[in-house]
């Protein structure tokens, strides 16, 4: 019983680090249905933002909490700036193409941040432990401080998110704008700023990512967006492309099934029995976890 | 009956060409150049695959990088393990691929647009950690020691037997029916084409030629390793087939050569290559969002050019 309460905590915290950038995925494809390739090397950036400023400030292992807070807000500060640029730049060009020329832009996006970092940074740079390390023994459970962290942040921020999209004005026009962006527009609402804006959200939601995932494995490197990247985007589809709620569900359903295969199974195998669940829930579930049913009409 | 015979004698002339180029050109030619050309075939040979399923059937694969493992380390084990020769284990593994294209298409093909990305995505990384974690293909060392088999005038072979089939398949009535999924599948559902059945054959089809240029691969390196076939090659896979131009053969062809052969060519940009590479995919859709070709083919275009200067007589 101990391990199963073992693995649900590392797995909730891994699965609330899928769910930050899922978000992101999930935002924007609500609004553009692009498959935003580029948004796990958004991740990547954020890591090497929290690295330099933390480099810069002068900030060692063991800095402290209000470190942390500004490490983490500069991460996120870059990543939406990151993002509306990548959006201004190499989208709104492409805004009436197909979607397959979006995603193909997104890909290049994607190859070209990578090799950007890799040409100015380098690889595997160790980021200092800014937090120190504790463990708390919860009844024979083992927490980590840092599982609790990467939950309590992750918590905050989805709170924030849905408070901005559903009781703010341009969150509003974000529904609008990701329900149909010709109505939105004839009824006043700023298409391109409310799609810019959705950019900086998402973006700045996997500000945090890096920071937190660093917690779990401190290096920083150009390929480090990859793998969580590519697992948040299999959460936010699992979970019903587009929709919010569904990227959080999802994103834990993927993080507590890797956790449980590597906590009872075999920790080698993990991904793909956290893929053939994938595959499963889709073939029982078309359309995602929260996905709405379509209905085909001629 | 001209067009049929002129298309075998074009058939019998190319196959005659290349190996006339194996025997009396390639022993003279710089080894660097003959790596490059065999590099580009197998590309182009996994590529006009995911060209019959993406560009003319309009179902969206992310993993068929995957089918290219299978078809790689399935010949590569049948060669040296159970002595089969060359051509027929690159056969095999292009079989083995269709298989692999069979058991996953059937239960995935009913999922539509991302949700079936989500899954092919998905058995691409299945295939990977099932390939790391078994010992007899050699786990994440890789396979080492496969027969370096694949010739200029293999791989070149293979290329023109698949250019040749798919062109075949397309100009099929089935191949009608592949350009009608994608275009409307309600409407061609409603014409009485069992369109799942339609998916499903151009998945295999195109699973088959990832096999075989995966076999192909494994013979021209020797070694193989799982990070060769991971979902960034789909993805490149698929950027190389979207460039070329949906619905055309010739464009992915030609797209293909260009995308494997460009980070070469930019070797003198050293660091800044891939970056630039990058820029070049990006402006590219700007500035030709319908690919290279759009969905005509090399001959339609070269045609028109002619036609410019010499028009037709009324």
């Amino acid at each position: 019983m101990t391990l199963f309460f073992q693995q649900l905590i590392n797995g909730l915290s891994l699965g609330a680090i899928y769910a930050l950038i899922a978000l992101g995925y999930t935002m924007v494809y609500g609004t553009l249905q692009l498959i935003n390739f580029a948004h796990s090397e958004v991740f990547m950036m954020g890591a090497f933002a929290a690295l330099l400023f933390s480099g810069a400030m002068g900030y060692e292992d063991g800095a402290g909490v209000i470190p942390a807070i500004l490490v983490a807000l500069v991460a996120m500060g870059s990543c939406a700036v990151l993002g509306m640029t990548i959006e201004r730049l190499a989208y709104r060009p492409m805004r009436n193409s197909s979607r397959l020329n979006m995603l193909i832009t997104a890909i290049g996006v994607s190859i070209f941040l990578q090799n950007l970092a890799l040409k100015l940074w380098g690889t595997n740079l160790a980021f200092p432990d800014l937090i120190p390390k504790t463990n708390w023994n919860v009844l024979g459970v083992n927490v980590a401080s840092n599982s609790v962290l990467v939950l309590g942040v992750t918590l905050v921020l989805m709170v924030l998110l849905t408070w901005v999209v559903e009781r703010t004005k341009i969150g509003l026009s974000m529904r609008a704008v990701s329900h149909s962006r010709e109505t939105a527009a004839l009824m006043g609402i700023p298409v391109d700023r409310t799609i810019s804006f959705t950019f900086a959200l998402g973006s700045a939601l996997a500000g945090p990512g890096p920071f937190l995932f660093l917690l779990r494995a401190p290096q920083v490197d150009p390929q480090m967006g990859a793998g969580p990247g590519l697992k948040a985007f299999v959460a936010a589809v699992l979970g019903g492309i587009g929709s919010v709620p569904g990227a959080v569900a999802g994103a834990l359903v993927l993080g507590l099934s890797e956790t449980f295969v590597s906590g009872y199974l075999s920790s080698t195998w993990r991904d793909a029995v956290a893929f053939c669940v994938l595959i499963l829930i889709l073939l029982y579930k078309p359309s995602g976890l929260f996905g709405k049913n379509t209905v085909e009409k001629v | 009956m001209k067009r049929v015979f002129g298309g075998y004698a074009l058939f019998a002339v190319a196959l005659a060409a290349i190996w006339a180029i194996e025997i009396f050109v390639i022993p003279n030619t710089d080894r660097y150049l003959t790596d490059m050309l065999l590099r580009v075939a197998c590309t182009v040979i996994s590529v006009i695959g995911l060209a019959l399923v993406l560009g003319f059937t309009g179902q969206f694969s992310l993993g068929h990088a995957g089918f290219m493992a299978v078809g790689a380390y399935g010949s590569a084990i049948l060669a040296m393990n159970y002595g089969v020769p060359f051509p027929v284990a690159v056969f095999l593994g292009g079989l083995m691929a269709a298989l692999a294209g069979l058991a996953v298409g059937v239960p995935s093909l009913r999922l539509t647009g991302d949700y079936l990305a989500v899954v092919t995505l998905g058995f691409n990384q299945i295939i990977i950690v099932a390939v790391q974690n078994m010992p007899v293909l050699g786990g994440a060392q890789g396979l080492i020691g496969v027969p370096l088999e694949t010739t200029f005038g293999w791989a070149f072979t293979w290329l023109l037997l698949g250019l040749a089939f798919l062109r075949n398949v397309l100009n099929s009535p089935q191949g009608r029916t592949f350009a009608a999924v994608r275009d409307n599948e309600i409407a061609t559902r409603s014409l009485g084409i069992d369109t799942t059945r339609v998916k499903v054959t151009a998945f295999v089809i195109g699973a088959f030629w990832a096999g075989v240029s995966g076999a192909l691969l494994a013979f021209k390196l020797s070694s193989i390793f799982p990070a060769q076939f991971e979902t960034k090659i789909s993805i490149e896979l698929l950027a190389m087939v979207v460039l070329g131009g949906t619905g055309s053969l010739s464009g992915p062809v030609l797209s293909a050569s260009i995308l494997t052969l460009l980070p070469e060519v930019l070797r003198g940009l050293a660091d800044y290559r891939m970056m630039f590479y990058a820029l070049v995919l990006i402006v590219m859709m700007i500035v030709r969002p319908k690919g290279l070709l759009g969905s005509r083919e090399l001959s339609d275009v070269i045609w028109a050019g002619f036609r410019r200067f010499v028009p037709a007589k009324a």
